[in-house]
Parts: C-alpha cells; sequence; structure tokens
C-alpha cells in the first residue's frame, strides 16, 4: 500500500483540563474520501485545524506528503497549504467582498494571472455552481446553501489536490443537503482530489466515504467502510453506532 | 494559601504571554506593510474610512476644545493683566498636548474600536482562518492597510485638530471677549516654534501606533484573551478593552514623550 497522503501519529491535543485527542493516529490515502465522524465535542474539527496548521498538537506530529508541519516555517507551511482548498462550517466568506471578489480572492493574491484570466476563470466556477447573477451580492444577502456553493466555489479556484469540508451540510434542510453532496460528487470527480469531510451527518455522509474514521472520547477508530462500522465489537463503537445509526443502517453497497 | 499562589502564577503567565503575542502581533504588523504586493487600494479605503471620515468629529472636538480653552484663559490671563498671551497659551496648549491626545481618542472611540470589532468578528467566523488556508498572510492583507492608514490619518487630523482648535481660541478670545487680534496673532508667533511643532507630530505618530496596534492586536486575539467571552459578546468586551488600553496607553506615553523631549 502506498504511502498515505496525510498522517497523523499519537496526536495529542488539550484544552485545559480538557483532553480532546489522546494519542490518536490516522492515515489518510491519496485519492480517496475520508469521512472523519463523531459527536460533538469529540476533536473532530480540531483535527481538521491541526491537520490545517491552524492549531499546533501539544503532542505528535501531522505528516502532509512526508513533512512533518508541526516543525516547519511559516513559509514552508504557506507552500503546503497552497495545496489545500476549505469549505468551512459557515464558509468563512469575507463579509465585506462580494460573490465574485470573494471567489475572485485567492486567484488574485496567489496565481499571478490578469484581470481578464481570472474574470473568465471565476465566470466559470460560478456558472458550474449554479451562482451566475448572484456575483454581485454580498455574504450577508446569500442564503446558507448559497454560502456553501461559494465557499466551495473559492476552494477550488486554485485546483486544490486535498479538499477538507468541515460540516458541509450542518444547518442545511434535506435539499441543500443533497444539493451539496451534488456538487461533492460533480467536482471530485472534475478535479479527482483527496477529500477529507468532517461531519456528523451520519449515516448520509458515510455514503461517500471510501473510508471512515470515528472519533470517539479522544480515541479514533478506523474502518475500510461504513458496514465494518456496524459490525465493530469494541464497546465505544457498539454504543456510538447505536446512538447514531441504530441498527437499520445499510449502506447503498448492501443495498 | 496554596489556590491563591496558583491563581497569582497562572494570572502572570497569561499576562506575560498576552504581552509576549502583542508584541509578536506588532512585529508581524510592521513587516506586513512591507510584505509584497501592497494594497493600496485597500489602504486608500481604510484612509477614508479612518481618516476622511472622522474629520468632522475632529473638526467639532477641535473648535469647542479651542473655545473653551479660550475662555478659561482669557479669564486666568486677565487676573494677571495677561489677556495678550492667550493666543500663545491657545496654540501651545493645543500644538504640544491637547492636538496630539484628544485626536488620539477621538480615533480610537470612532475608528479604533470599529477596526478592532471588524477583526474580531473576522476571526470568530473564520475569515482569517480562511486566509491563512489559502496562504494568504492575515497581517499583510488585513492589518497591513489599518496600519499604514493610521499612521498617516492620525498625524494629519492632529494638524487639523490644531488649526481648528486655534480658530475657536480666537473666535472665544477675540470674536466674543474682546482680546486684541493683533496681539493674540502676534503673541501666538512669538511662542511657537519648531520644537513646539515636531514634538506634537511626534507625539501623534506615537500615538497612532498604540491606537492601531492595540485595537487591530485585541481584536485578532478575540479568541485568546481570557474572561472575554465568546461570539457578539466576545467582541463587545474586547472593543471595550481595546478602547480603554488604547486611551490610557496614549495618556501614559503622552507624558513619558513629554518628560523626555521638553
Amino acid at each position: 500500500m502506498s504511502e498515505p497522503l496525510i498522517k497523523l501519529v499519537d496526536v495529542v491535543k488539550r484544552f485545559g483540563s480538557q483532553l480532546v485527542l489522546d494519542r490518536i493516529s490516522l492515515d489518510i490515502p491519496k485519492g480517496k474520501t475520508t469521512v472523519i465522524a463523531g459527536g460533538s465535542g469529540q476533536g473532530k474539527s480540531v483535527t481538521l485545524k491541526l491537520i490545517l496548521g491552524l492549531m499546533q498538537p501539544d503532542s505528535g506530529a501531522v505528516i502532509i506528503d512526508g513533512v512533518d508541519i508541526t516543525r516547519v516555517g511559516r513559509r514552508e507551511l504557506d507552500r503546503i497549504r497552497s495545496r489545500f482548498g476549505v469549505l468551512f462550517q459557515g464558509a468563512a466568506l469575507l463579509d465585506s467582498l462580494n460573490v465574485f471578489d470573494n471567489v475572485a480572492l485567492p486567484l488574485n493574491e496567489r496565481s499571478g494571472l490578469g484581470r481578464h484570466e481570472i474574470r473568465e476563470k471565476v465566470m466559470a466556477t460560478l456558472m458550474q455552481l449554479g451562482l451566475i447573477g448572484h456575483e454581485d451580492k454580498f455574504p450577508a444577502q446569500l442564503s446558507g446553501g448559497m454560502k456553501k456553493r461559494v465557499g466551495l466555489a473559492r476552494a477550488l479556484q486554485l485546483e486544490p489536490g486535498i479538499m477538507l469540508f468541515d460540516e458541509p451540510t450542518t444547518g442545511l434542510d434535506p435539499e441543500k443537503t443533497m444539493e451539496i453532496y451534488r456538487l461533492f460528487h460533480e467536482t471530485r470527480e472534475r478535479f479527482g482530489y483527496t477529500a477529507v469531510i468532517v461531519s456528523h451527518d451520519i449515516p448520509k455522509v458515510f455514503n461517500l466515504a471510501d473510508q471512515v474514521v470515528v472519533l470517539n472520547r479522544g480515541r479514533v477508530f478506523s474502518f475500510a467502510s461504513p458496514e465494518e462500522i456496524q459490525l465493530a465489537t469494541v464497546p465505544e463503537m457498539r454504543e456510538f453506532v447505536q446512538a447514531t445509526m441504530g441498527t437499520i443502517y445499510r449502506s447503498k453497497g448492501m443495498e | 494559601m496554596f489556590g491563591l499562589i496558583e491563581k497569582t502564577g497562572e494570572k502572570s503567565r497569561y499576562h506575560v504571554s498576552d504581552i509576549g503575542r502583542m508584541g509578536c502581533f506588532l512585529v508581524a504588523a510592521i513587516a506586513g506593510v512591507f510584505k509584497p504586493p501592497f494594497r493600496f487600494r485597500a489602504t486608500l479605503e481604510q484612509l477614508r474610512e479612518i481618516g476622511v471620515n472622522s474629520v468632522g468629529v475632529i473638526f467639532f472636538t477641535a473648535l469647542f476644545t479651542g473655545m473653551v480653552l479660550g475662555l478659561q484663559g482669557y479669564y486666568t490671563l486677565r487676573k494677571f493683566g495677561s489677556e495678550g498671551m492667550l493666543g500663545s497659551a491657545v496654540a501651545l496648549s493645543l500644538l504640544r498636548e491637547l492636538g496630539p491626545v484628544l485626536t488620539a481618542l477621538m480615533v480610537t472611540g470612532r475608528a479604533g474600536s470599529a477596526m478592532c470589532a471588524e477583526i474580531g468578528i473576522m476571526r470568530n467566523s473564520e475569515q482569517i482562518d480562511a486566509l491563512e488556508c489559502m496562504a494568504v498572510d492575515p497581517f499583510r492583507y488585513l492589518v497591513a492597510p489599518k496600519f499604514l492608514a493610521t499612521m498617516i490619518a492620525i498625524p494629519v487630523l492632529t494638524l487639523i485638530f490644531n488649526v481648528v482648535g486655534i480658530f475657536g481660541g480666537y473666535i472665544a478670545g477675540v470674536g466674543l471677549l474682546g482680546v486684541n487680534p493683533g496681539a493674540f496673532v502676534s503673541g501666538m508667533q512669538a511662542s511657537v516654534v519648531n520644537k513646539d511643532i515636531s514634538l506634537g507630530i511626534i507625539k501623534s505618530l506615537a500615538f497612532a501606533l498604540i491606537v492601531v496596534w492595540v485595537c487591530t492586536g485585541r481584536g485578532y486575539y478575540v479568541h485568546r484573551i481570557r474572561g472575554a467571552g465568546f461570539g457578539a459578546e466576545g467582541v463587545s468586551r474586547v472593543t471595550t478593552q481595546a478602547v480603554v488600553i488604547s486611551s490610557i496607553m496614549v495618556l501614559v506615553w503622552d507624558y513619558l514623550i513629554t518628560a523626555v523631549l521638553l
């Protein structure tokens, strides 16, 4: 098996006296979709922030493509981050910029492209994500689903090799949730990125997964498929399955 | 007893790391100003927000401060038969002290609080995280235009304050109380030297740095400030804290600069 693209090794993270991650290790393979699931407060978003270098672990290593990002300088970290695209939970669009300028931001700042080329590229992405006609609106004028689409458009501008999704469907109705999943499938097919999805939209999100990682009480449990989760015998996982899926879930692959 | 020692130690550690964090912030922000590509348009927008939009507030503050100085100065100087020195008293008070200090305090209240709240909200809504994830330096992109604009705006606003304040003193002294206009102007010309003006400019530059540093820095670290709380409440508390700290630091540094340079 090839070396994983992202690797967490014995990572410990505390906030004051609260131990959030207790020597967790996980591998995220290249070109696959990894879903990180778990209840609220189990350290899912913390794990994502560690991968992005927005937080430092108390101990352990976060290795991206062979480089431990806990030991690199700002410039090297920026170089590694330039391979990432991130869709934040609240989309994290810049309030003061309209849709067009938000989507154009990474190109303006990092691509070196001319104004005309940037406009063409941005309009093409807006067209693909159904945002034409909304380019002059500001984030405050957009619905939750549209914000997520704009966030996705911005994240995809530099054609990232790794996409991270932080709770991509939180706060959306079932129709908008399905739309986000559809866009995920489309963009994943088009760009072929390695995807990491942090979500508690269980079991729906498992339909996207090649690998599932469950965080529970500071520990990590990895599974090759959603079915494996249901068959897990570890007591913590039995509790998790009962609490989140009951006994009725069967993934598409088993239908 | 041990609990008290532990708490004192913990608080000291927090304050030392807070000072260190703010020191690192200042270095990163100044480095951001000189890091290309420069954000001319954003700097101009900030100049409009911090400078041009503060002119009205500065104008009225200066006018009435000058008029009060004129009134108070006249009744004090009259006791010694020195009404002719009114121009000198008004001009020196404004150029050396009141101009730079009141301008800095007004800008802190009007634009500093807005800067702190804006950056704090951006921090809370992950907008700063998003910039970092796009490998865009938030110090260069977000903080540097505010730094540069404030460093330009406050000295210019101080000069406006001085001119309008002296005019206010003239209205009160000459227009309302009948001081001889020639005596007012010649007294001013005779007593004001270049050092008074340069002292005021040095102070305004120092105050500009304090205001923009504290206000943007507190907003930037809103998530790390102990006891600030979260969300909107956290931003409002940190904004209040930024205004209070800036104002106190301006007054303390006013004394220190005066003591060293006078």
